[in-house]
């Protein structure tokens, strides 16, 4: 075999073990495998399963759940399916310091161990953003936002 | 063309680029959540988007070295994959940057950042083997196959936020950017991308001149000179 034909043999070799790699990621279940988070209804639909290991768990912190405890320095929400009233939802226990987005109605993931007793013990809350990106609004000051929402949370203790 | 490529091209890419981060951190206004921030995206976004442009040509001209060898396109292979792994590894590190204070993590095992640590791990060992192969004819070859088969991450890196669950969100649009941030964005773009296209054209001409050194003159490298035999030693399989 000439060198050119062996090239583009290999050529050919290497675009289909790409295309069939690429072709199992893509369509493959391996997506069912790696899970990143599960919903709470996901979590809570897992039985035994859910308990005591590390899990993420993943949706929104549902409206008017932010406990901030200040003497304790603890934090209560539940971390519901999504925002709609009645959804879904578990209670979580962070011991971390909240990213200065964490409030009412974002999109968290948190890390950490549910419990039979119901309560799951974070000791990582990461909070997501959405694809949008505006401009304030009139009257409004990012800065004084995040000042806003620490007031918000430090209501919450009493 | 030659004192475009040497003065003009940089000047261009310099200029566009103050101009795209002008807009940016300046002009343009703060993010309504994240505040100042968000103007990181100038830099994040357009690095992340220039590496996948130089992966993909190296995936590009790797196929095309098979198709028809040529030391240009061997050249072109090198130094696209260099460069598309320095702008990857600082679009990561900006990220990681914005991640702290808007995620409250640096880093998390989510699809977008596991696959593209991935994907710079392929590109750190595809370079690797181009180093350790001494052979010019093989190391174009064997490098050419890793290439091809490694840029599959390319797409997997792109599709990963709306595959799977992540962390990262998905992909912004100009529908879910307000236009002034939009233009800073791309403007910024813009100017990466020339500053990229240097970059790429300086390797490149360093790299064909080392693979022209090395296939014309094989006898007077220093190391065949140590070695024993000398006329063959090149032929390292």
């Amino acid at each position: 075999m000439s060198p050119v034909a062996r090239n583009r043999l290999i050529a050919l070799g290497a675009l289909l073990v790409a295309g069939a790699g690429l072709g199992f990621v893509a369509f493959g279940n391996i997506g069912e495998n790696l899970v990143y988070y599960w919903s709470p209804s996901e979590m809570l639909g897992q039985g035994d399963k859910a308990y005591s290991a590390t899990i993420r768990l993943g949706g929104v912190v549902e409206a008017g759940s932010i406990q901030w405890n200040a003497e304790h320095t603890t934090l209560q929400f539940r971390v519901a399916d999504d925002v709609k009233e009645g959804a879904p939802s578990v209670l979580v226990r962070a011991t971390e310091t909240p990213p200065q987005m964490f409030r009412d109605k974002i999109g968290v993931v948190v890390e950490g161990t549910y419990d039979k007793s119901g309560v799951f013990s974070s000791n990582r809350l990461m909070v997501n953003h959405s694809n949008e990106y505006r401009a304030p609004k009139e009257g409004e000051d990012p800065r004084q936002w995040q000042e806003t929402l620490s007031d918000a949370t430090a209501m919450g203790a009493k | 063309m030659g004192k475009f490529i040497k003065w003009g091209l940089p000047a261009l890419a310099l200029v566009v680029l103050a101009a795209g981060w002008w807009l940016g951190l300046v002009w343009a206004p703060p993010d309504r959540e994240m505040g100042d921030v968000q103007r990181i995206m100038y830099v994040h976004v357009p690095l992340q988007w220039v590496a996948m442009v130089a992966m993909a040509i190296n995936f590009v001209v790797a196929i095309s070295y098979l198709m028809k060898a040529s030391w240009k396109l061997d050249a072109a292979a090198e130094a696209s994959a260099e460069i598309g792994l320095v702008l990857g590894t600082a679009g990561m590190i900006t990220g990681a940057i914005w991640g702290r204070p808007t995620w409250g993590v640096y880093w998390s095992w989510d699809p977008r950042l596991t696959s593209q640590a991935i994907m710079l791990v392929t590109y750190t060992g595809y370079l690797v083997l181009r180093r350790f192969v001494e052979d010019p004819e093989k190391r174009a070859t064997w490098s050419s196959v890793v290439a091809i088969i490694g840029a599959i991450n390319l797409p997997i890196v792109w599709f990963s936020v709306r595959w799977w669950r992540s962390l990262h969100q998905v992909q912004s649009t100009p529908k879910t950017v307000d236009p002034e941030m939009t233009l800073a964005l791309r403007v910024s773009a813009f100017g990466m991308l020339f500053l990229t296209i240097w970059f790429l054209v300086q390797r490149y001409r360093q790299a064909l001149a080392e693979r022209q050194a090395e296939v014309a003159l094989p006898d007077a490298l220093p190391s065949d000179l140590a070695a024993a035999g000398g006329a063959n030693s090149s032929r390292v399989a």
